[in-house]
């Protein structure tokens, strides 16, 4: 027979929302971190040869990495700050669906050619 | 019949790890929608949300196996250099592409962009999964929450198809040869 539980348990307090929203912005915030970094390296020498952590795959090690360290870092400093406490989450999923929209963007050729 | 190790570790990145994780994100979409913005939601039992979780998290690691298998182990087939001199540019897929004006785009936009863009789709998905796991079907009364989530997943889509379309392109303009020969079966003749 199949067990049925309820979504909130009546002796539980109701989740704050602070968890998914330090997820949601740092997932936005790295993905644009990365699309920033990419244009960055393609601008300039100097970025570029200081992103080359693996050479056989060049610069996009390095933008990658960064990218992905920044992504996390950033989701465990919200996530720690926020984990207890109810943020506007109307706001910060909105910064994080710009930053994600521009992220896609930014990475279109056509588009980082103009930088 | 054999296959070469690079193109058999295409073939792993591409459709086992890529093409799987393009199923999997379509089905994952309707399912996160169903289970928490529809009305017409399932019975919630521990056994379906644990087989979400298990399914979210597998698509997780797909696209984490699709990245850095296509970052660190086929990329630097595709961006070789040739020797200095070097006419037939068969074994070198990027000079390849950029020898001929109707190729270079493939190049140019296409992997350009894949490149990058393809690394959207583990952290989105990573993001929804763990949003998933923790809030569940609660994500029902956190409205701009599961918003945030349901773009982030289709995003993920979108990014995953984007690379997906261009690497299958670029793999039938300029494929990633090369490699020890593995025999799959041995032919006879008839």
């Amino acid at each position: 027979m199949k067990r049925a539980y309820n979504v909130s348990p009546p002796d539980t307090p109701p989740l704050t929302n602070g968890c998914a929203v330090a997820a949601i912005l740092s997932a936005g915030a790295g993905c644009f971190v990365l699309a920033l970094l990419a244009i960055l390296a393609d601008n300039s020498a100097l970025v570029r040869r200081s992103l080359v952590f693996y050479k056989p795959t060049g610069v996009l090690s390095g933008v990658t990495t960064v990218g992905i360290f920044v992504w996390l870092f950033t989701w465990g400093i919200l996530d720690w700050r926020w984990r207890k406490k109810t943020v506007a989450a109307g706001r910060v999923s909105a910064i994080a669906l710009t930053l994600l929209v521009l992220s896609l963007i930014l990475t279109f050729p056509p588009v980082s050619d103009l930088f | 019949m054999e296959i070469t190790t690079r193109a058999l570790w295409t073939v792993i990145h591409g459709i086992l790890f890529g093409g799987l994780y393009l199923f999997a994100c379509s089905g994952a979409l309707v399912e996160l929608y169903r289970l928490t913005v529809s009305p017409t939601s399932p019975e919630s039992t521990h056994g379906h949300d644990r087989f979400m979780h298990i399914y979210l998290i597998t698509m997780a690691v797909l696209a984490w196996a699709a990245v850095l298998s296509g970052t660190y182990a086929i990329y630097p087939w595709y961006r070789a250099t040739p020797p200095p001199g070097t006419v037939n540019l068969s074994m070198f897929p990027q000079r390849l592409l950029m020898s001929s004006p109707a190729t270079i785009g493939w190049h140019s936009v296409g992997m350009e962009w894949k490149e990058h863009v393809a690394w959207f789709a583990p952290i989105s998905i990573t993001m929804v999964a763990f949003v998933f796991i923790r809030y569940g079907r609660d994500l029902r009364n956190h409205r701009q929450l599961r918003s945030a989530v349901l773009v982030f997943a289709l995003a993920s889509l979108v990014a995953a198809g984007i690379a997906g379309f261009f690497g299958a392109e670029i793999d039938e303009y300029a494929p990633v040869r090369g490699g020890s020969a593995i025999q799959l079966t041995a032919g006879e003749a008839k």
